[in-house]
């Protein structure tokens, strides 16, 4: 079991086994990040630069704060604030940091597919921290690691993947690993948050929440896209969450030992119930929150030791 | 000019093909050889009327850089393309006799083959109020269209249809629901979901049909469709023309060859207007050209710099260049078995021809000696950089292709391979 990849660009170029390289990795670092000195050097003289070219606090904080305890010199840049402004192109800004040596280059973009673009033109690593609806890898590996350490597996396990599929990158990604890991995926929304073709993925759709929770070993929560949408997909916020919102009701349809998930940061009363949220023997979003370091200090470790070898080469 | 070309495989779009001579007195086809005449011997090769591009994006006035008429003409006359008919998205757009005025001058100073300007429907191309129709006819323009942009407003487009239709102007439209397509980058489809992409059904293509449609019958205006790529949208244009309308339609190269994969790994080449379609919408479209419903096969020759390509794919400029590469990828219908050659240039050049009232686009005597002789078989690899446009945007860089241009004649005057 090896890990192959120059770049994590998303799920969908990633083989099953280097998906559970990153998790067996990921789950040492967890045990690090809990222990009293958190720090390791398996970045030391490295640099880092965060670019983001959206707007986010968890997963550049996530990306930042695995960066530092891996030993490397982080940079983070807000991008909607600088040079964008001026008009320079997304290669400009990528070649212009490039020729300062990163080695690794963090990305968020709100256009699917930027990212992809920016990695052909640098000479680093790249990790995608989102990309437009397209995809967000580190967000499903935290999600794995996270039902990995609830269940203890991620084969043969039903998830439901509920509200704005249409605009989540997160669903997308997830979709990827969790198909590639054999568990089985329903798509759980109102008809116009589902994206078409999506009964074509590999998984099943459901319109009616009930029933597509029937049974669920894991309840994936999405955040209402609002910023993503331009207008019309749902005619009110409390219809929906009278329709689609996770309350106890709801919930009673899953497993008794389903876990509920939401990648953050959460709509209360519109996508899901505060006290379900809350609720420590259900909830483990805060554990994700804690996966999502963890997995970020083992995608970097993984990318640097091969940029290490092909730059020794 | 006064020529024999000898030993031809000639592509007759009206009579189908045959192996023989055809003579050329004073650039027209004729019936036996002037004396004197130059003979070209042909080596059994194929010679087929030169190609009449409906549609073709000429960046003058506005962008030269990204293409000009001696640019687009080299291109064209290495495609073996004896005809442009230019389109008014330019910048300014060519909505006033003054500026087709410039662009016919400029066409015919730089630009060796045929050059046909197309003037704007609506001013400045906003879809309120229409251009000088009649005067712009006067000038010499052979249709009127907003190219890419559709006239939203359903009264507006009615009005200048009746007018158009009251002085005999062939008016193209560009058939989309607006509303529906707004934004979009992709067919909506499986592969568009996952690529995260905004995206427009095939089926907003039938209904903007639709709408044409009915205003055609309402006003009997002349009407010709830029591009039907779907399935969907056959039946009724099957139905149009049935009921009599005068309804002519065309698709893009692009679109008959390519499909919605190909823009797999956010390829902006391959960001047309509209979007690719699916591989069934594709065959449909192909089938349509073999039985004549779809009449027009055209380049949609749409020059991109660089700095407008190399961006997010939904950001990125749409179109694609296609003057050079119309003759070797519309082979590849032939080589699939699609249709025969005589068929492909009715499509390629006697039924557009045919609809802006041209004696060209076929090899009847007195015809003008507009020629293409070429190699249907010779392969070859494209080389984007080889390309003699100004803009480099090909869908086929580094594409295995088929069929090769020997010599290219307008009026009986060769203007490629230049001598």
């Amino acid at each position: 079991m090896t890990f192959r990849q120059d770049h994590l660009l998303g799920i969908e170029s990633l083989a099953p086994d280097e998906i559970a390289v990153i998790l067996d990795l990921a789950d040492s670092y967890a045990a690090l990040n809990r222990g009293p000195e958190k720090h390791a050097a398996a970045l030391a003289g490295l640099t880092q630069i965060n670019m983001f070219f959206e707007t986010s606090t968890r997963t550049q904080a996530s990306f930042e704060i695995a960066g530092l305890r891996l030993g490397a010199d982080v940079m983070s840049m807000s991008m909607h604030a600088s040079s964008i402004k001026k008009g320079e192109t997304l290669i400009d800004t990528a070649l212009t940091l490039n020729a300062m040596h990163p080695d690794l280059l963090v990305v968020r973009h709100p256009q699917s597919g930027a990212v992809d673009l920016l990695a052909q033109k640098v000479t680093c690593a790249v990790l995608n921290a989102g990309d437009g609806r397209h995809e967000h890898p580190t967000q499903a590996l935290l999600d794995a690691l996270t039902i990995r350490r609830a269940k203890g597996r991620l084969h043969r396990l039903t998830v439901a993947i509920c509200g704005d599929i249409s605009h989540s990158r997160v669903a997308r990604s997830n979709i990827w690993l969790l198909g590639k890991m054999e568990s089985r995926i329903r798509l759980v929304g109102p008809p116009t948050l589902i994206p078409t073709g999506a009964a074509d993925w590999g998984v099943e759709v459901f319109h009616d929440m009930a029933q597509g929770l029937e049974g669920a070993d894991v309840v994936m929560m999405l955040r209402l896209q609002n910023e993503r949408m331009d207008g019309g997909f749902i005619p009110s916020t409390r219809e929906y969450y009278h329709r689609y919102g996770l309350d106890a009701e709801k919930l009673a349809r899953a497993k008794p030992d389903a876990i509920v998930m939401h990648p953050g940061p959460m709509n209360r009363g519109v996508e899901i119930d505060g006290t379900i949220a809350d609720d420590i023997n259900r909830s483990v979003i805060q554990e994700q929150v804690e996966m999502g370091v963890a997995v970020r200090m083992a995608a970097m470790d993984l990318l640097a030791r091969n940029l290490r070898a092909r730059r020794a080469a | 000019m006064d020529l024999i070309f000898h030993n031809a495989r000639l592509i007759d779009p009206d009579r189908g093909e045959r192996s023989g001579d055809l003579c050329v007195t004073r650039g027209r086809i004729a019936t036996a050889p002037a004396a004197g005449a130059t003979l070209v011997d042909c080596a059994g090769k194929c010679l087929a009327p030169g190609i009449v591009d409906l549609g073709v994006k000429v960046s003058e006035p506005g962008e030269r850089h990204k293409e000009s008429f001696r640019s687009a003409g080299r291109a064209a006359a290495r495609g073996g393309v004896t005809t442009i008919v230019t389109r008014p998205d330019t910048d300014p757009a060519i909505d006033t006799p003054e500026v087709l005025e410039f662009v016919s001058r400029r066409g015919q100073a730089d630009a060796a083959v045929n050059v046909l300007p197309m003037a704007a429907l609506t001013k400045g191309r906003q879809g309120r109020e229409m251009t000088e129709i009649g005067l712009l006819m006067d000038a010499g323009a052979v249709a009127f269209t907003d190219c890419d942009r559709v006239v939203a407003d359903t009264r507006v487009l009615s009005r200048a249809l009746t007018y158009a239709a009251g002085l005999g102007a062939l008016v193209i439209g560009h058939v989309q629901e607006p509303g529906l397509s707004r934004g979009a980058a992709a067919t909506s489809g499986r592969f568009a979901s996952l690529c995260g992409l905004p995206a427009a059904p095939s089926m907003a293509e039938r209904m903007g049909l639709d709408r044409d449609i009915s205003l055609i019958e309402m006003t009997g205006a002349r009407y010709h469709a830029d591009q039907i790529t779907s399935a969907r949208a056959l039946p009724a244009l099957e139905r149009a023309k049935a009921n009599g309308l005068d309804i002519t339609a065309g698709v893009g190269i692009h679109h008959l060859t390519l499909n919605e994969f190909d823009i797999a790994g956010y390829k902006t080449f391959f960001k047309l207007k509209p979007p690719l379609r699916s591989e069934d919408d594709r065959i449909a479209a192909v089938e349509a050209v073999a039985s004549g419903l779809i009449d027009v096969i055209c380049s949609m020759h749409t020059p991109q710099d660089e700095e407008s390509k190399r961006l997010p794919f939904e950001e990125a400029a749409s179109g694609a260049v296609g003057l050079e590469t119309l003759l070797p990828a519309a082979l590849r219908l032939v080589h699939a078995g699609h249709m025969d050659l005589a068929a492909l240039w009715r499509a390629l050049a006697r039924n557009p021809a045919r609809r802006l009232g041209l004696n060209a686009g076929h090899l009847g005597t007195g015809a003008p000696a507009d020629l293409v002789l070429f190699d249907p078989d010779a392969p070859f690899v494209l080389d984007r950089f080889a390309l003699a446009s100004k803009s480099k945007n090909t869908p086929f860089d580094g594409a295995r292709m088929q069929g090769r241009v020997l010599g290219t004649w307008v009026g009986g005057r060769r203007i490629h391979p230049q001598g």
